[in-house]
């Protein structure tokens, strides 16, 4: 049947029901389990191989040897595009990704993180 | 010879109706389209170059990037050209895998076209609908890749990521949420007479100039051409699944809507067939990272029609040349000849019928002197100069404000 | 005349419609939004934007005509707003009415119309200058059909004074009635003059960019908002005044807030409506309203003139 206003019912349902809208910064959904978002650094089990750094294609990533078999990560999140490729290069798992995606700074320095032997979680430039 | 009563009009490259930078040159004679040209070009990224000083694996993540909407046909596109050269069989599973995302990833994109058709015509109310709607299969995509848009799914090899139980039950139950909502579109498509009214008769195409002018995908199937890679050619695991190729005689807007529904539904069913079909086993080969030297030519089915790649390497671990043929570039001439006879007030459904992605499809060509072999620089002040000839030819006049111009800097 | 100076300044004239008209923008899109399952916008937003706006670059084209392309939102927030003056909006009696008043309502209503057209004719832009023929073209189509329907209830009330006819109206409760095929042909016409989906032709987002206004910009383009906004209420009140006049011979303060939810009430049905439909071609419109609603606001004419002769006086 072809009539105007079909989706009229739809309407009005719409307007009983929730938004759909997520009212974001105050409610969260929260990224699913494998989410590719900022990598985090194991410098333990690096072993200075550098296939991350061959691999990334925005050259986001940088390993420089600290000293005997010490290496730190130089990641720049403002390159990177967490296509989470280093992570599948590493051999050893050193490299991995967590959810965090929020990671927007006001600074574009903030985003060169180091990660070190001191600080393996996040220690921020 | 010069109508007075001619208006040209710009559409472009900055419009609201259009999502990317294009030009589209309109002669109105009161409403009607008397005359239309289409300028490309505004938008040249330079990714195939970049593709030749990268190697295969950032190649993948850069040809995904061609078109945020379709990204996995092209980066699955290009995969399957390199592994045709290196001669890589993938495993079953990692095929299917690819099929499942190759579906999800239309149904997303389908869904994404009716809302903008939606608000093109000034239904908002669709827009809204069919975008929330489409919130259920980007997280399915998300869980199961890890991204939103650019899912990284492809290796050379195979696939990187497996899928889990748990995922197979989100993937069923989102696609039984968006079985049931699309059913509800194809009913207000049917129905809904102020739809029928904007859509049906607009931007006809013709089924003999569907060849003429080379359209591919949901267009040229909308004008009764059956023309589908998935069936005529199948790549990935098409060749294992049972579905229709949606076609319609109808070879207007409308037609094109109802193709895009009807896919949607086959989607559904295809899904379903996937993740029963699914074979266990690895999901990649370990793939040589230098390619031996040879050419390959692939050809997928994006949701906007055929995705073709070519592929030329060396035996290094860069390609020597990489060409992307976007649907976009095949509809694009289509548009000109939908758009005569039509009105202003239907310039916005029709281009935005044809799904177009404008950024995927401009390519640079240099053009050689025959004779000489030689390529000229151009300065910008002449391509300016050449620029307000062009317009001037085409009517409109910026000489004036080019003087002005001119005077404040 | 401190009293007149009061009217045309604070209630019923600028400051209130100025302020309803924020509200009624609100409630527009807040149910806009609600029946599109979103959130909308918080109450301030109307208000936000205007201050937005008064506070951004104003840029007039080289090649418009300066004069008339500031003077146009003026015009058109003038109209509006001395058309308020005949519309009873406290108690059941116009602040100013005389015999012929719904005329002059419904002509001051028309003048923001052709200023948008000249506005958009004088920016000397492609895209102002289709969106200007087209609201011209418009008013053609939408104008018949809401002054015929408008014509009904003032035949069965026998008087040419808003005023006039809400007292009728009130004497003879259930009269109303008679006129619910006019109010649904005068809410769609509405709809075109307030150039709303599905009529929002003239300045058709996604066609011609906004119309006749897109060269407007900072507190020229505020000042044309306000005058959407205040057409909207007086549009509203107008309807109101005609198709829904009870309760008026009550106390006024207790019709005012009456009158309040009557305009309310009719926002939500324009708000309803601009959901449930695409945008019609320029042609489509024009066939449908001349197919359609002109002969369905003649019906009403020629009902009432039969039930003038039947109903009691």
């Amino acid at each position: 049947m072809r009539k105007p206003g079909k989706i009229a019912g739809q309407l009005i349902q719409s307007i009983f029901k929730k938004p759909a809208t997520l009212n974001y910064p105050a409610e969260r959904s929260g990224m699913p389990e494998g989410f590719r978002g900022k990598l985090k650094f194991n410098p333990e089990k690096c072993i200075g191989c550098k296939m991350c750094m061959r691999d990334c294609p925005t050259g986001a990533i940088e390993i420089v040897k600290v000293g005997e078999k010490k290496f730190e990560a130089k990641i720049d999140l403002g390159k990177c595009i967490y296509c989470g490729q280093c992570v599948d290069s590493c051999m050893k798992e050193a490299l991995g990704i967590t959810s965090e995606f929020e990671l927007a700074k006001l600074n574009p320095d903030d985003l060169k993180i180091t990660f070190n032997a001191e600080n393996t979680s996040d220690s921020q430039k | 010879m010069h109508d007075p009563g001619e208006v040209k009009i710009t559409i472009g490259p900055q419009h609201p109706a259009l999502k990317e930078p294009e030009s589209f040159l309109l002669s109105l004679h009161g409403e009607k389209i008397t005359a239309s040209s289409v300028r490309l070009g505004y938008n040249h990224r330079g990714i195939e170059k970049a593709c030749e000083d990268r190697t295969y694996v950032q190649d993948l993540y850069l040809v995904e990037r061609v078109c945020g909407i379709c990204s996995h046909s092209h980066s699955t596109c290009f995969v399957q050209a390199v592994e045709e050269i290196a001669g890589i069989e993938i495993p079953a599973r990692a095929s299917y895998l690819r099929t499942l995302i190759s579906e999800l990833e239309r149904i997303h994109s389908h869904l994404l076209w009716l809302g903008v058709a939606g608000h093109e015509i000034g239904f908002d109310t669709l827009l809204m609908y069919t975008w929330r709607d489409r919130e259920a299969v980007m997280d399915v995509l998300a869980a199961i890749t890890g991204n939103r848009v650019n899912y990284g799914m492809n290796t050379i090899g195979g696939v990187r990521r497996d899928i889990t139980p748990q995922h197979k039950e989100m993937v069923l139950k989102a696609i039984d949420i968006l079985e049931e909502r699309t059913k509800y579109y194809i009913e207000l498509g049917l129905g809904e007479s102020t739809l029928l009214k904007r859509l049906s008769g607009v931007g006809k195409l013709t089924n003999e100039d569907v060849v003429r002018l080379g359209a591919v995908g949901p267009t040229a199937r909308a004008s009764g051409w059956g023309r589908d890679v998935r069936k005529d050619d199948p790549y990935a695991a098409y060749a294992h699944l049972d579905f229709k190729v949606i076609t319609n005689d109808q070879c207007d807007v409308y037609g094109r809507t109802l193709v895009r529904l009807g896919e949607l539904m086959e989607a559904y069913s295809m899904v379903r067939q996937i993740l029963q079909k699914m074979p266990d086993g690895p999901i990649a080969v370990k793939a040589p990272r230098k390619i031996p030297a040879g050419e390959a030519v692939s050809r997928y089915e994006a949701p906007r029609g055929e995705d073709f790649h070519y592929v030329r390497s060396n035996g290094t671990d860069k390609p020597d040349r990489v060409k992307v043929r976007a649907p976009t570039l095949a509809n694009v001439q289509a548009v000109s000849k939908m758009l005569e006879g039509g009105y202003l007030a239907d310039m916005s459904i029709v281009v935005a019928a044809i799904d177009p992605c404008f950024s995927c499809t401009d390519r640079l060509i240099s053009v050689c002197d025959e004779d000489t072999q030689k390529k000229n620089t151009v300065s910008w002040e002449s391509i300016r100069l050449k620029g307000i000839d062009w317009y001037k030819n085409q009517g409109i006049d910026f000489t004036y404000l080019n003087k002005k111009l001119a005077r404040k800097f | 005349m401190a009293n007149a100076i009061f009217n045309i300044l604070v209630f019923p004239g600028f400051l209130f419609l100025f302020v309803f008209g924020f509200i009624a923008e609100y409630v527009d899109r807040k149910l806009y939004a609600r029946f599109q399952n979103r959130v909308g916008p918080p109450w301030f937003q109307p208000f936000a934007d205007f201050v937005k706006l008064i506070s951004k670059q104003k840029i007039v084209p080289d090649e418009a005509d300066v004069a008339v392309f500031k003077l146009v939102p003026i015009f058109a927030l003038t109209a509006s707003i001395t058309a308020v003056l005949y519309i009873p909006v406290w108690g059941n009696k116009a602040i100013y009415s005389f015999n012929g008043d719904i005329i002059v309502v419904l002509y001051l209503l028309t003048i923001p119309t052709f200023a948008y057209f000249l506005g958009g004719w004088y920016s000397r832009s492609v895209y102002s200058m289709i969106g200007a023929v087209r609201s011209l073209t418009q008013i053609f189509a939408y104008e018949v059909p809401l002054f015929l329907c408008m014509l009904g209830p003032a035949l069965l009330a026998d008087t040419w004074s808003l005023s006039g006819m809400v007292a009728f109206y009130n004497q003879h409760p259930g009269y109303w009635l008679c006129n619910l095929l006019g109010f649904a042909v005068a809410l769609i016409s509405l709809l075109g003059k307030l150039e709303k989906v599905p009529f929002d032709i003239p300045e058709a987002e996604t066609e011609i960019v906004a119309g006749a206004f897109t060269e407007y910009s900072g507190r020229y383009l505020a000042l044309l908002r306000m005058a959407l906004n205040v057409e909207l209420v007086v549009g509203a009140s107008l309807l109101a005044a005609v198709f829904l006049p009870f309760g008026f011979n009550l106390n006024p303060a207790a019709v005012f807030p009456l009158y309040i939810i009557q305009v309310f009430f009719i926002i939500a049905i324009v708000s309803f409506l601009r959901t449930l439909f695409a945008r019609l071609r320029l042609d489509q419109m024009i066939n449908f309203c001349w197919k359609y609603l002109a002969p369905l606001a003649f019906v009403q004419v020629v009902i009432n003139l039969i039930l003038k002769g039947i109903l009691p006086r």
